[in-house]
């Protein structure tokens, strides 16, 4: 289209005129010299780049160059030598880890194992964790008195402030095993539950943290205990956001507490109800190592329920130096966390026109 | 139908109010547990007799803990990680966000998405790992031996924090920043004049962030400060717990309190902090979490 006058040429409305676009005239310029243009922009700017260069930097060596290491999952696992001057293998630690060729039967089993842990303790995390922040917020709108209901917020969000080492701690310290020796009962919270008759008075006195069978229930209440009160924030403000109209309109019609509950409350939260759920499903994948190495840190017993894809990693890399296939395992995990966190999304976006990242 | 009304009215609130009475004890009994169990007597606290108040009330578990200069160290090394590591990831946050923020940078899709794409995909800890390592041997061959430093430098970046100073700083209105300049401000004056104590709020509620997680920093100052006397005040507690609750340790404990006391004192003296600035940052928390919705 360039080259005819047309293009150029505007009515110049002050004085009734043909005169050349200015506009268009830079905007030949800059189709012209684009990197030209660039360079300039960005020169007159500089003061901006300049600041945004250490965050640019801060993000590249240690965000970026880790997955530069990721590398080292298709390689020659050979200690000595850094990532770059090994020999690239292909995929066969990959295929090691998922199909447990020879040598690497065991290992590949353990994988596996810890594939449907770390997928477990999302899942049930999702049954009963995201559910009671919901609920938390629906009872604190009950509480009228501003005092009371602050108070107990605060409490409830207490948690949440604890360092992962302080929480697993008093977790560790309130269910310990008693000791045969001198006699000594075992913690507090274990002889509660046995009380109660929830476990035996033997599985209380040898610790639950030594039996596989209650380390998710474990790692769910604790979970519970220390975020259901701050997450309950996002849903409180959604419920306070309701017009208190919309309340006196259903009781006019008659709607009893239950009735305003699923159809005035319900479906003002809705929309975040689904949002926080998509996120919660996102990151499904990436559960907390911190916790877990701390509640099960060389407890060999607990393994086969409490290791999980980050943990098998970092374990396989520390007592057997097989950083290749480290690396292969928390590659798949990752990527298919990433698939994940890009599909929800996805449906995000299209279920309630909000986009989360 | 005015009766029907108050009946489920009524129970819904009983309900309301005895679960939220229950949970909210529960979830503040550990720490009253911790509380009282660090200052009652061996006895009591080794055959489990206390329930929530503290028996046979002695101070010489802390006592002794404050004259432990193992422990100053370690608080001190924390106060150290706490205020250089919050001070260089704020600066370089608030700097970031604002260039960010602002619609005449070039690129700014694709720098944004630098940013983003790490909360999506993150390496994971081995080849985190490997890349201290590698960062460690670089920085003690410029001279910094001291891996505080690294700890200060190279980890507690977190993209959500950059990206909610940058929608606070977008929110600006844009009249101000024009008079500004107009007025003869350099762009670094319009960051430090007009954005800075226009977003004060969203500033204290990031810092906060970034305090927060480097008190509570565990992990990475375990694996990467070679040095013991170097190590913060959690990886203190936990290598004390590891000591203590070895049940073999215990026949040869000879002290008046209990071994647990120990572990319960060093809890408490790590959330007191926490506890006296807790209700002074409450609201900002409430607030950072309503701000997390993030937008692209």
């Amino acid at each position: 289209m360039k080259g005819q006058a047309g293009d150029y040429l505007i009515l110049d409305q002050a004085t009734g005129r043909y005169r050349e676009d200015p506009e268009q005239v830079v905007r030949d310029d800059v189709e012209k010299h684009y990197w030209l243009h660039v360079g300039r922009t960005m020169l007159k700017d500089w003061r901006l780049y300049v600041m945004l260069v250490p965050t640019l930097l801060v993000f590249l060596f240690w965000r970026y160059m880790p997955m530069y290491e990721l590398l080292g999952s298709f390689k020659v696992n050979d200690v000595v030598k850094p990532v770059a001057d090994q020999y690239f293998m292909g995929f066969s630690n990959f295929k090691a880890l998922l199909l447990g060729t020879g040598t690497s039967a065991r290992l590949a089993t353990e994988f596996w194992r810890a594939m449907r842990n770390t997928f477990l303790l999302s899942f049930y995390g999702l049954l009963f964790g995201f559910p009671m922040p919901i609920i938390l917020a629906l009872f604190f709108n009950e509480v009228k008195s501003d005092l009371l209901r602050s108070g107990m917020q605060v409490f409830t969000y207490l948690p949440k402030f604890m360092s992962t080492v302080v929480m697993t701690s008093l977790v560790i310290m309130l269910i310990r095993q008693g000791s045969p020796a001198t006699g000594a009962p075992p913690g507090i919270i274990s002889r509660a539950l046995a009380g109660l008759g929830l476990i035996t008075q033997e599985t209380a006195q040898n610790g639950l943290l030594n039996n596989p069978a209650y380390f998710r229930a474990i790692y769910q209440i604790s979970g519970i205990w220390e975020t259901a009160g701050y997450d309950s924030i996002v849903f409180f403000a959604a419920i306070i956001a309701i017009s208190p109209t919309s309340y006196e309109a259903a009781q006019i019609d008659g709607a009893g507490k239950w009735a305003q509950m699923r159809y005035v409350v319900l479906p003002s939260i809705l929309s975040t109800i689904v949002i926080m759920l998509i996120t919660r499903i996102g990151s499904m994948l990436s559960i907390g190592y911190e916790k877990v190495l701390l509640l099960n840190e060389e407890n060999n017993a607990i393994y086969q329920t409490s290791e999980v894809i980050s943990t098998f990693a970092w374990r396989i890399k520390t007592t057997q130096d097989q950083s290749g296939m480290a690396s292969a395992a928390e590659m798949m995990n990752n990527v298919v966390g990433m698939l994940l966190v890009i599909g929800a999304n996805t449906i995000a976006r299209k279920a309630s026109n909000v986009s989360l990242y | 139908m005015k009766r029907k009304l108050e009946i489920s009215e009524l129970v819904f609130k009983v309900i309301a109010y005895t679960f939220l009475t229950v949970f909210a004890l529960l979830c503040l009994y550990p720490f009253l547990y911790a509380i009282s169990a660090s200052i009652s007597g061996r006895h009591a606290v080794e055959y489990q007799e206390l329930i929530l108040f503290p028996k046979n009330i002695q101070f010489e578990a802390f006592r002794d803990m404050f004259g432990n200069n193992q422990f100053w160290n370690a608080y001190s090394n924390t106060l150290f990680l706490t205020i250089y590591g919050t001070i260089w990831s704020l600066v370089i946050a608030i700097l970031g966000g604002y260039a960010l923020s602002k619609k005449r940078l070039l690129f700014r899709k694709g720098f944004n998405f630098f940013l983003v794409f790490t909360m999506w995909f993150s390496a994971g800890i081995v080849p985190q790992y490997l890349n201290y390592l590698a960062t460690k041997s670089v920085f003690n061959s410029v001279g910094i031996m001291d891996d505080k430093w690294l700890v200060v430098i190279a980890m507690g970046m977190a993209a959500m924090n950059t990206i909610l100073l940058r929608n606070a700083f977008e929110n600006v209105p844009s009249e101000i920043e024009e008079a500004a300049i107009v007025d003869g401000a350099s762009e670094f004056q319009v960051l430090t004049k007009v954005h800075i104590p226009m977003s004060k709020s969203t500033i204290a509620t990031v810092a906060l962030f970034f305090a927060i997680s480097r008190w509570n920093g565990y992990f990475w100052a375990r694996q990467m400060i070679s040095n013991n006397n170097e190590q913060p005040l959690q990886v203190f507690i936990r290598n004390q717990l590891e000591q203590y609750t070895d049940l073999e340790q215990l026949a040869s404990w000879t002290k008046d309190y209990a071994a647990d006391s120990v572990i319960f004192a060093l809890i408490v003296c790590s959330i007191i902090p926490i506890l006296i600035i807790y209700p002074f940052i409450q609201k900002y928390f409430a607030k950072g979490t309503n701000a997390g919705g993030v937008k692209e």
